[in-house]
């Protein structure tokens, strides 16, 4: 493939070689043909073996789809999208749905190593081998998805004791029927937005949780995106049911190749939470962001909304968004339960010619509920970057509070940093405070760094690790340490 | 033709008393703006949260010739009593929409004169302002000379709408000031009936120039009132702006200041105390096109009743103006269950070297302070009345003029003892 090549090449003399996860993998894909019909869907829907009532449901959402258009009021420009021109449907060529490690693909396996994503168990539990200056974390439960489709998941046994199903949602529809129809699509319509009818038509894998009453998930869960084939878009659904009293810490992490095209990606989340339940769910979001003149990327349109069904229930959000050319989402909680509690923490981090119009919504239902927002923001080279939120107190959410706190750091005078919240109350008891400042990194406190003899970069790093810290302190252990070094490589060559 | 755009609601009352170019550009223009626009809906961002299809339905008429004089006379005296006008204070009279001279006493040191459309339509791309281009046929240009302070004057508007008709206004005005001049002006609105009062102001404040601009929007309960105000303020120069709405069914203070060039100051202030079914929206952009301007905005919103107040701010630092400070605060206080606040403070920023943050609070009166005030023999009602016009004294002390927040503060103890009757 000459023209991937070349493409490598010219990323590479233009200095873009900070984005580590850029490598293509040569694998046998199983691919639906270009475009977008019911035919596709139905082709989806025969592949991965669906029943009745979810062929219909995909095409209910596709009739939907058809008669909405993209939506405009996001701060984001880009070229209109020809949606026929991707392939809805990309699988590696193997038998679906692999049982053991030793089935898997092994290109796909070296593939996740050089991500560095803990595939084997063993080495994982026993903490041996561990490559030098490591030490052993704690074990993470893994769904891999590969373009469309899951090739693996670890530690389903373990988890299978504590009665809790983590698989893939293709699998859980023909395992659990029962509970992926009840919850499926009561979280996120199918008709809710545009990408996410598109997602509910389209959508070919993803992760599916649920943790029964009463159970405290015994690992962390984890589900690692790579979208790798060219014209395809990405359309995974996840969706995680935590019953009574259950808790669970869900990390997504997402890569691609460097292309210098645009690809999309468009997922749909949902969430639910029923009484005195939590859920964390943490994403470090990284997909390619393009090159230095803009060109290429991922176009991130997600929908990701939990909803806080019972009393008490909690729904935490933390997101580190330093990929894509694009990123529109807003990860969003309802909360009915009286007593439940919505968080979000959020860092986006853009550079170059990336855009990013993220935030959250919280819809406060129930009384004494209570929100926390904080994003924090950070703007350089020629990107843009939006808070967008959503502050909403419905008549019956007596006595529910929300705290909003938006900073935004420009590095840079050719970027751009926007705040747009939107607050809306009918309830004479709620109280909302919200906050919001920009500002460029502090002459002082640059100086002072300086001055202690750390290199200009290095002070930036510091001073925008504190910025974040809020965020930051939030994240799993793992997580926050990935964290901090992508927003150091994300904001290279941003000063001096 | 007569084609309702999905974008809006039709518009068609307005054009049909169009009569068409006339040879006036800004007219022609309007009136396509609002053929493809229509009257927007609340799916429009900038009217997300204030719809207009009420003004649809109904076949406004134009001012007639003549208003009830006995009904003028008696409003401009209730609001001279009621907020205890100077007598000598100059003024200007507007009755339904025309110049008044009989009513108006002019001020020295301000050029006085009647709207002529080829000169002083000046193009927005705004919907209020579109719809005011398209009918205005009067309203007065005031001028002040460089160098000259004009003192203080009231611009009063009256409208009088007949029994059984439903009335639209448009007047246009303008205020220039030239290099170091200064002005306070009290913009008040009065009136009886079902109207839509359509104001729009251009003001032009040139290098070192001061102007106040105080407005009072006391208009009938019934009546419609969309304002808007366009301000380009020069270097060093100032447009201090405090807007009190107290009136109308449904009404929109819409305010586009624009900062052209260093040390600009503007001040976009307010406060809408509501009651019944009202709806009111204060929504505004400032600009910093240049270097090291300061904008200041403290909008307050205290909402009895079922009533809804709205507000959206905006400040746009462009690329150019580094060294910004822009500062917003908006603050709500429900004093009913029913009651709704809509906000939507937005900063848009492409400079780095600046200095902006917003604020934004909702809630209730705060029991602890209550319960203080009432342990220390305060009655209820009245300890809610001290803090409610405590809640407000943050905003209306910024009022620069000392004479016009006096008025400012009269108007909200009306306001307040009128509610509680």
């Amino acid at each position: 493939m000459p023209a991937i090549a070349e493409t490598r090449d010219a990323v590479e003399t233009l200095g873009q070689s900070t984005y580590k996860w850029g490598f293509e993998t040569e694998i046998e894909m199983d691919m639906a043909p270009k475009g977008l019909t019911e035919d596709t869907i139905r082709l989806i829907s025969h592949r991965k073996q669906e029943p009745e009532w979810l062929l219909e449901w995909r095409l209910k959402a596709f009739q939907a789809w058809q008669a909405m258009t993209e939506p405009t009021w996001a701060k984001v420009s880009h070229p209109p999208i020809d949606f026929q021109d991707a392939h809805y449907y990309a699988a590696p060529k193997k038998k679906p749905g692999p049982k053991s490690l030793e089935e898997v693909d092994p290109e796909l396996l070296r593939t996740y190593e050089k991500l560095g994503i803990p595939l084997h168990e063993q080495a994982m539990l026993a903490g041996v081998e561990l490559p030098e200056g490591e030490t052993a974390r704690p074990p993470v439960a893994v769904d891999a998805v590969f373009d469309s489709v899951s090739v693996v998941t670890t530690f389903r046994e373990t988890l299978a004791k504590a009665g809790v199903i983590f698989c893939p949602i293709s699998e859980a529809v023909r395992e659990h029927p029962e509970l992926v129809r009840r919850y499926l699509g009561s979280v996120v319509p199918v008709a809710d937005n545009f990408y996410a009818a598109l997602n509910s038509a389209v959508f070919t894998d993803g992760s599916f949780v649920y943790v029964p009453k009463g159970v405290r998930c015994p690992m962390e869960l984890s589900t690692y995106f790579r979208i790798n084939a060219r014209n395809t878009g990405q359309f995974e659904r996840t969706l995680i049911v935590v019953e009574d009293g259950a808790s669970v810490s869900y990390l997504e992490g997402c890569t691609a190749p460097m292309r210098d095209e645009n690809q999309l990606h468009a997922a749909v989340v949902e969430l639910v939470a029923m009484e005195d339940s939590s859920i964390k769910y943490s994403t470090v979001q990284n997909w390619y962001p393009g090159d230095e003149q803009g060109r290429g990327g991922i176009y991130n349109f997600v929908t990701k909304r939990g909803a806080c069904r019972g009393d008490r229930s909690k729904i935490s959000w933390t997101q580190v968004e330093t990929g894509s050319a694009i990123t529109w989402k807003y990860p969003s909680c309802i909360l009915q339960g009286d007593g439940a509690v919505g968080e979000f923490y959020s860092v986006a981090v853009t550079n170059n010619h990336q855009q990013a119009d993220t935030g959250t919504k919280m819809i406060h239902l129930g009384r004494n509920t209570r929100s926390t927002i904080i994003a924090k923001t950070i703007s350089a080279g020629h990107s843009d970057s939006t808070y967008r939120g959503l502050v909403r107190m419905m008549p019956k959410a007596a006595g529910a509070r929300n705290f909003t706190q938006c900073d935004s750091l420009l590095i840079g005078d050719q970027c751009g940093a926007h705040t747009v919240p939107y607050i809306e109350s009918r309830n004479l008891s709620a109280k909302i405070e919200h906050e919001a400042t920009t500002s460029k990194i502090s002459e002082d406190q640059l100086f002072y760094c300086r001055q202690r003899g750390l290199s200009e970069e290095d002070a930036v790093g510091l001073i925008v690790n504190g910025f974040c810290k809020d965020v930051l302190k939030e994240l799993p252990m793992e997580f926050a340490v990935e964290a901090q070094k992508l927003l150091q490589i994300s904001l290279e060559g941003s000063v001096g | 033709m007569n084609a309702i755009s999905p974008a809006g609601v039709s518009a068609a009352a307005f054009l049909n008393r169009y009569a068409g170019g006339e040879g006036n550009a800004t007219r022609a223009q309007a009136a396509d703006l609002l053929r493809k626009a229509g009257l927007p809906r609340a799916g429009v961002e900038a009217w997300k949260y204030t719809s207009l299809r009420t003004l649809a339905d109904i076949a406004f008429a134009g001012a007639p010739a003549q208003a009830d004089a006995a009904a003028v006379d008696a409003l401009l005296a209730e609001a001279v009593r009621a907020y205890a006008l100077d007598a000598g204070l100059p003024r200007a009279v507007m009755v339904n929409g025309c110049f008044a001279p009989d009513l108006s006493r002019l001020p020295d040191g301000v050029s006085v004169t009647r709207f002529a459309a080829g000169a002083d339509l000046v193009p927005h791309d705004d919907v209020a302002s579109a719809l005011n281009a398209l009918l205005a046929e009067d309203g007065l240009t005031l001028i002040v000379a460089a160098g000259v302070d004009a003192g203080r004057m009231a611009l009063l508007s009256v409208v009088v709408a007949p029994d059984g008709v439903v009335l639209s206004v448009h007047p246009r005005h303008r205020i220039v000031l030239g290099a170091g001049a200064r002005l306070s002006v009290l913009d008040l609105s009065v009136g009886r009936g079902d109207y839509l009062n359509n104001p729009v102001l251009d003001v032009a404040v040139a290098e070192g120039g001061h102007l106040i601009h105080a407005k009072l929007q006391t208009e009938d309960p019934v009546a419609r009132h969309l304002a808007v105000v366009h301000a380009e303020v020069a270097g060093d120069a100032s447009y201090d702006s405090f807007t009190l709405t107290l009136g109308a069914a449904l009404a929109r203070h819409e305010v586009h200041a624009r900062l052209a060039a260093e040390g600009g100051i503007v001040h976009v202030n307010g406060a809408q105390l509501l009651d019944g079914r009202q709806v009111a929206d204060l929504t505004s952009v400032i600009t910093h096109a240049a270097p090291s301007c300061n904008s200041r905005q403290t909008v307050k919103n205290v909402l009895a009743g079922h009533a809804r107040g709205v507000f959206q701010g905006k400040i746009l630092v462009e690329r150019v103006a580094q060294k910004t400070d822009g500062y917003q605060m908006n603050q709500a206080l429900l004093l009913s269950d029913t009651a709704e606040i809509d906000a939507k403070p937005e900063l848009e920023i492409y400079a780095d070297d600046v200095r902006c943050s917003h604020g934004a609070t909702v809630g209730a009166l705060d029991a602890e302070q209550l319960f203080y005030l009432r342990s220390r023999g305060v009655a209820g009602d009245e300890a809610r009345a001290i803090l409610v016009k405590a809640f407000l004294h943050d905003a209306v002390e910024l009022m620069g003029d000392e004479a016009l927040r006096e008025v400012l503060n009269r108007a909200v103890e009306t306001w307040w003892n009128r509610k509680d009757a």
